[in-house]
């Protein structure tokens, strides 16, 4: 070992983990030393450490995709520190140090106030002390045998179960931003749920926040086994900021015999400001596996935020019989950028697929569906029914679809509808005549819109949602 | 229905408007009375729409000139939704489809919405379920139309139906019902005009723009006024419709050449 590398790790000891960010941060940039690093600061197996290396050879072989319809500066590989000790968010001592702005937001949104107090980081009260919940929360998993710990954990309690499926969804060398992930990712989340059992609530990333930021590289792996259901939410409708501009996730789903993954995801990343200066760029790799016979995944997204979006939550539909399902609402604004979709892959006998997709651009936002469904030769009796929707907002933003069809047996049956529709002034002067003012009637065709995808999400995350949606479009209508 | 202690809902003076840069209305006086019934006829084009629009708060059209008073206060001034909250309510020519929005959500929003600007109860969707019923029966509207989204896939009579079925739930001040009749068939016309009718009380009052003497049949008009060219160019009674119907606008013209010649 380098003694450059024996000092960089010795160092964050020497300081601990109060020390400011820069001197427990490694230097910026990638080389196969920093990925040993980061396996070593995490205590990691050496299979783990092979499997890192592994998709970062790949990931030297690979160039960054261009096919996707959004436009960014050149992204500097070498100009990112990929490890900084686990550092505790700045605790607030009161309401009152909180942004205005984020006030605002939960003010409309209509979140509690003890939420409100721990999206924001204030120090919460005792009876709703965040880890007195979490407690509770992992009791009850536990009685049912349901593991959902953080992907470091896992690594640490179950490694068995990591390694048999980490990459088995999507491989360190799929694609770009996968490789990469799977070279440097640091955390995430991890989620097993046993044979036969029904996890008894939704699952949601929101208890599992500690107090240290979830860096810009997460993981996050889920297996169903045999006859068992989860329902899984990730995010919240509260704005996610972050000082990291590159989030390249990556999320593999496994689903054996005649269980299902409902995984629904909100997600409302900073997207810059009115200018388009700033905001997240969001390139997820998002799979799942339908190994069993009658397995089932449903994949509900409502994409909100970030300043650019590039995310297809797929089904690999192996199992005979099984389902893919993808809900989705993408909505852009001022100069964000979206192109999402997803990939249905029919491979088992009588597999189906659905594919529901609501896209709304706005200001001189760029949204763009893009969806493959592919029918192998052996897919017999496969069917998929496909409908995107754009709705458009203003006439200086865009909507695209980009449908991709591929057929190779005779008995599937695949059909495909779109539409364009826009909210017009006389629309809105319609409300207004009935005395509806602009924002509530801007909701309520959204919404209108939305329904189908809004049916799948949970209650209360369908209701946030609807006030979210309402929020982002403030301003951009009449 | 004029009573003698009627007052002034509209006062509209001198009022000039234009869209897209071409001037359409051009200095236009009307007074409209608590309990009356105002006609504007005139041909196409003349500007009926575009007063009714402008009077309603339409932000694609900029008043270039004049003024209007709605029970005293300054109209121009409101947004379109204060204006119809106030009891400005205007009955679309052409009715605009909201797809995805449910009528009866829809109808639920504006009652709701209109409720809370005067302070009175606001309805749960059962109580609402009710109120809409009898609402319903005013224009012997079919409550399946409840369930389906705003004017989408209605007929063109239909559309004007329901028109009508928002008038009776919001209960306005002033309606000005641009059109109302036509699209519908015989029947419906006169169903639709007698649910005006029933919603007529000496306290409201309601411009009614049509093309044709038949429905003043059914609503009697205490004034009909000629629009022509953005101006009013001749008021008279239910008479003066009768006349129109008879020897068309173009006599009018040279009259109110005439006369502005003198
Ligand atoms: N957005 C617009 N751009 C250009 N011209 C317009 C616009 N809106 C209205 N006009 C013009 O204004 C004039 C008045 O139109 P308006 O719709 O008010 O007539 P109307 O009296 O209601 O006619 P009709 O009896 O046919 O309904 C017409 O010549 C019309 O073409
Ligand atoms: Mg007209």
């Amino acid at each position: 070992m380098s003694t450059t590398l024996e000092a960089l790790i010795n160092r964050p000891y020497e300081y601990g983990f109060v020390t400011d960010i820069e001197s427990d941060a490694i230097p910026k940039g990638l080389s196969e030393d920093v990925i040993r690093l980061i396996s070593k600061k995490k205590n990691e197996p050496d299979w783990l450490l092979e499997f890192r290396l592994n998709a970062y050879r790949h990931w030297l072989t690979m160039t960054e995709p261009v096919w996707a319809n959004v436009s960014h500066a050149k992204i500097d590989y070498q100009d990112i520190i990929y490890y900084s000790a686990p550092k505790p968010k700045k605790k607030l001592a009161s309401m009152d140090e909180v942004d205005p702005e984020l006030l605002r937001t939960f003010e409309k949104l209509g979140v509690p106030m003890h939420e409100r107090k721990m999206l924001a980081n204030v120090a919460v009260d005792v009876i709703f002390d965040s880890v007195s919940v979490t407690t509770t929360y992992k009791e009850k998993l536990a009685e049912v045998g349901i593991i959902f710990c953080s992907f470091s954990e896992a690594v640490q309690h179950h490694p068995e179960l990591v390694k048999q499926y980490l990459g088995s969804v999507v491989p360190s060398a799929d694609n770009f931003f996968a490789a990469l992930n799977s070279a440097v990712f640091t955390d995430g989340s991890f989620c097993y749920i046993p044979k036969n059992t029904r996890c008894p609530m939704d699952l949601s990333t929101y208890f599992r926040i500690n107090n240290a930021e979830s860096g810009q590289f997460e993981r996050t792996l889920i297996i169903a086994e045999e006859g068992s259901h989860v329902s899984y939410l990730e995010g919240c409708t509260a704005p996610r900021f972050d000082t990291n501009q590159l989030h390249a996730a990556v999320v593999e789903l496994v689903v054996l015999d005649n269980a299902e993954i409902k995984y629904s995801t909100v997600q409302n990343w900073y997207a810059g400001d009115e200018n388009g200066v700033g905001g997240i760029y969001n390139f997820v790799t998002k799979r799942g596996l339908c190994k069993g016979v009658n397995s089932k995944i449903s994949w509900t997204q409502v994409e909100t935020g970030s300043a650019i979006t590039w995310k297809y939550p797929s089904c690999v539909l192996l199992g005979d019989n099984s389902i893919g399902e993808f809900y989705s609402v993408a909505l852009t604004n001022h100069h964000q950028q979206a192109d999402t979709g997803t990939k249905m892959i029919h491979i088992g006998k009588n597999t189906r697929s659905r594919i529901v997709s609501k896209g709304i651009s706005a200001g001189q936002s760029n949204n763009s569906y893009r969806g493959l469904v592919k029918i192998s030769a052996k897919a017999d009796g496969a069917r998929n029914y496909s409908q995107c929707d754009s709705m458009l907002i203003g006439s200086a933003c865009g909507a695209h679809t980009f449908p991709y069809i591929e057929v190779m047996n005779s008995t599937a049956k695949v059909e495909h509808e779109a539409s364009t529709s826009r909210i017009g002034e006389d629309q809105m002067f319609y409300f207004a005549s009935r005395g509806i003012g602009g924002e509530e009637a801007v909701s309520m065709i959204i919404n209108g819109f939305c329904k189908e995808v809004f049916n799948h999400l949970p209650m209360e995350f369908a209701v946030e949602a609807t006030k979210l949606l309402g929020l982002k479009l403030e301003g951009s209508v009449g | 229905m004029i009573s003698s202690n009627s007052k002034v809902i509209l006062e509209v003076r001198n009022l000039s408007a234009s869209v897209a840069g071409i001037e359409i209305l051009k200095g236009i006086n009307l007074t409209v009375r608590s309990g009356e019934v105002h006609a504007i006829m005139g041909p196409n084009g003349s500007g009926k729409s575009t007063f009714s629009k402008v009077l309603a708060g339409h932000p694609g059209y900029t008043v270039t000139g004049g003024e209007v008073l709605f029970e005293g206060q300054n109209l121009l001034e409101l947004p379109p939704e204060e204006r119809a909250r106030n009891g400005v309510f205007l009955a679309f020519q052409y009715p605009i489809e909201i797809p995805g929005v449910s009528n009866s959500a829809f109808l639920r929003l504006t009652y709701n919405t209109q409720q809370a600007h005067r302070g009175g109860e606001e309805l749960d969707p059962l109580e609402f379920n009710d109120f809409i019923q009898e609402k319903c029966k005013i224009v012997e509207m079919d409550p399946s139309f409840l369930d389906r989204s705003v004017n989408e896939g209605f007929s063109g009579g239909e559309k004007k139906r329901n028109e009508i079925l928002q008038m009776a739930v919001l209960d306005p001040r002033l309606a000005i019902l641009d059109e109302t009749d036509s699209g519908l068939d015989i029947d419906a016309l006169r169903i639709v005009a007698s649910g005006v009718n029933k919603l007529m009380t000496p306290d409201n009052a309601v411009i009614m723009v049509t093309h044709y003497q038949r429905l003043l049949n059914y609503i009697t008009p205490d004034f009909v006024h000629v629009m022509r060219r953005g101006r009013i160019i001749k008021t008279g009674g239910k008479e003066l419709a009768l006349e129109l119907e008879t020897r068309g606008y173009d006599w009018l013209d040279d009259e109110h050449q005439k006369a502005a010649s003198v």
